[in-house]
């Protein structure tokens, strides 16, 4: 029977199926961090078991960590104690960790794709929303609570009943200054921040098939912000190159064999889907949001929709929101000042995104009136950036760039944004207070971010990529 | 998971709907790592002031009330998916929580630690509350095998819903990971047969 990608491998995975019961879905690759973990471990050691295949799970330490002087102990002592548990339950129940000083630590979603441990056919979990990245090899990724995480440790192994399928095509080419960015955040804008609940997406079509493989992770990371519980791309030509040769990549026969296997990951040419979208890739413009849901988004151009335009029981939530923003029914935002620029976080802090800033903002200057933070997703982009000069274009320009954790992405370490400041953000969220109580949060692409930061303005990338 | 068997106790009446996770547990109490303590700040805001002193009209505070039940008004546990609400509620001693509707994301994290959701119609909801007005010791018999809730001293009885799956890890004490890990050679024969040695 013709079957979808994702049926493929979740059925590959399927322990135990029975009529009535969710499926045992069994799976390969866990990862932790410190902020979901704790309760999960303490949960073993109630039970008096160990982590069943404790060499599937990998922790780092994200969330919490400051991303200035990191050889320094953590100034707030929360943070501080749940990044030491972090350690001493990884040290107790055997868990490999990239904690604070490890060349691989960085942004949980960072680290599995360019250590090579996310591939092509696997299942992985985490105990964060964003799991979904992953799915960019061709893996169903999704996140889970901490009873699932506890579970995974226990058995290896979640119920799980098998999701709806939803197939979202993105055809032709992208125009100028356009990116995955704008591609997820156009989708996310057409069928609403809770418009993929139930579903896995696979996104196709020959304007995802371009992406390389980064931009790939841009748009899966998103796909939880249309609600979904994931979202993946059958692996190809692209997916091949980029894991090849990385350090937990398979190698010599294995390679051989991955590769045959990961050949026949695709949804067959009659596969059902429950649900399908087709979207012209010259339709996306730079995106931009100015609401407090990331659905809320408009090409940059484009006026903010009215409030009467939006169905009547959303109309005061709508209202809150521009309220929220300081914005107005019909406005445009281009010209908006800006306070701060965020570009990081598991959306956009990879290689690519650090080196199209940089080239972008070469022998310019940032506004005054912006501050701007460059957070490298992980150590070894940190690492990269630093070989290929791109530090010395950032501070040629007047840009921070710092050290790699999940920062300003939310409000739960030292990089805050004060309150009713305006920051364009490359992150996932715009949640009301999730940069910092009150912050306003835009999110946008690497692009748009780096316009800002040099005209201190809400600007028009397109305008200075024709200059 | 203590296995549950039949439950006959008084209730803590809670006559307020809409009862968000917000309001059971803020979110500004969920940065502990363990997943105690949370019953100290069960319903926080409601039953405390601003300087920490007990509200004395609040429910939990009146020692008239007290039992493992906890009777709740209609869409309790909507909001947010944090487990903690769960984990305060049991904390502070409840076994059952009863209602006329629950959040979907609360009825499954309050099954998977053990804390029996009941859905009853809207009027027996409202006997209940009845019944504790009149006497505040009313007693309720929960019984799991027979999938009903009685009220004692008028014997007016109704049948609740369950997931036949979850009723058996409630009554034999599993919960899911028990579940799976009594599955554990399957597991290990998926194992053996699995696509790549190195997944
Ligand atoms: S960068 Fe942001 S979205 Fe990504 S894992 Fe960290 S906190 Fe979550």
């Amino acid at each position: 029977m013709a079957k979808t990608l994702v049926e493929k491998i979740w059925d590959a995975h399927v322990v135990k199926r029975e009529e009535g019961f969710p499926d045992i879905l069994y799976i390969d690759t866990h990862l932790i961090h410190e902020v979901t973990s704790p309760q999960a471990f303490d949960g073993l050691r109630k039970r008096g078991i160990g982590l069943f295949r404790p060499k599937q799970t990998v922790a780092t330490a994200d969330h919490n960590v400051p991303t200035l002087n990191q050889h320094l102990p953590i100034k707030e002592e929360l943070s501080r104690y749940q990044v030491d548990m972090l350690t001493k339950n990884c040290a107790e129940f055997g868990v490999e960790l990239y904690g604070l000083g490890h060349p691989f630590q960085g942004i949980v979603h960072v680290i599995g794709p360019e250590l090579g441990i996310t591939l092509p056919g696997k299942t992985m979990v985490c105990g964060d929303s964003h799991t979904s990245t992953h799915g960019a090899f061709g893996a169903i990724a999704f996140g889970i609570g901490t009873s699932q995480v506890e579970q995974v440790f226990a058995t290896q192994c979640l119920q799980q009943s098998k999701p709806k399928t939803m197939k979202i095509e993105v055809n032709g080419e992208l125009r100028k200054g356009v990116g995955a960015k704008d591609i997820i955040l156009y989708i996310i804008s057409k069928i609403s921040a809770a418009g993929g609940t139930g579903y896995f997406v696979e996104f196709a079509g020959s304007a995802i098939r371009s992406l390389s493989m980064e931009a790939r992770m841009t748009v899966c990371n998103m796909s939880i912000e249309m609600g979904a519980r994931g979202g993946l791309i059958a692996p190809d030509e692209t997916t091949f190159e980029y894991v090849k040769g990385r350090k937990f990549a398979p190698a010599g026969e294995e390679w051989d064999k991955a590769l045959a296997y990961w050949k026949t990951l695709y949804s067959d040419e009659d596969a059902k889907f429950d649900a399908v979208l087709t979207y012209d890739a010259a339709d996306i413009a730079p995106m931009i949001t100015y609401g407090t849901n990331p659905g809320m988004g408009i090409g940059i151009a484009d006026h903010i929709p009215a409030t009467a335009a939006q169905p009547e029981t959303e109309q005061a939530s709508y209202k809150k929101a521009l309220d929220y923003m300081g914005f107005a029914d019909d406005e445009s935002l281009l010209g908006k000042p800006v306070d701060y620029v965020f570009i990081g976080s598991c959306t956009n802090s990879r290689i690519e995104d650090l080196r199209a800033v940089a080239e972008f903002v070469k022998g310019k200057q940032k506004a005054d009136n912006v501050e701007v933070w460059i957070v490298p997703g992980s150590k070894q982009v940190e690492a990269q950036a630093i070989a290929e000069g791109l530090d010395k274009v950032f501070e040629a320009s007047g840009f921070q760039l710092r050290e790699p954790g999940c920062s300003a992405c939310l409000g739960m370490n030292e990089d805050k944004i004060p309150a009713g400041k305006y920051c364009v953000s490359t992150s996932n969220r715009n949640f009301e207070g999730r940069q910092g109580p009150n912050a306003r949060t835009m999110l946008a692409s690497p692009l748009t971010a780096a316009a800002a930061a040099v005209t201190g303005k809400i600007t028009d990338v397109r305008e200075l990529l024709e200059a | 998971m203590k296995k549950f068997e039949t439950l006959s106790s008084s209730v803590v009446p809670l006559s307020i709907e809409n009862i968000d996770t917000d309001q059971i547990i803020p979110a500004r109490f969920l940065k502990a790592t363990t997943r105690e303590g949370f019953g100290e700040n069960l319903f926080r805001d409601w039953r405390y002031n601003g300087d920490n002193t007990p509200k004395a009209d609040f429910v939990l505070n009146d020692p008239t009330y007290s039992g493992k039940i906890l009777v709740a008004g209609k869409n309790f546990g909507c909001g947010s998916s944090r487990e903690h609400a769960a984990w305060a509620i049991q904390d502070a001693g409840f076994d059952v929580v009863i209602s006329s509707f629950f959040a979907d994301i609360f009825k499954g994290n309050a099954l998977n630690n053990g804390l029996l959701p009941i859905q009853v119609s809207d009027e027996f909801l409202a006997a209940i509350f009845a019944q504790v007005a009149k006497d505040p010791k009313a007693t309720l018999t929960v019984n799991l095998e027979e999938q009903t809730v009685t009220i004692e001293a008028t014997g007016a009885q109704e049948s609740f819903e369950i997931n036949p799956y979850k009723k058996s890890c409630l009554i034999n004490g599993y919960d899911d990971i028990d579940f799976v890990r009594s599955q554990t050679d399957l597991i290990e024969e998926f194992e053996k047969n699995k696509v790549f040695k190195f997944y």
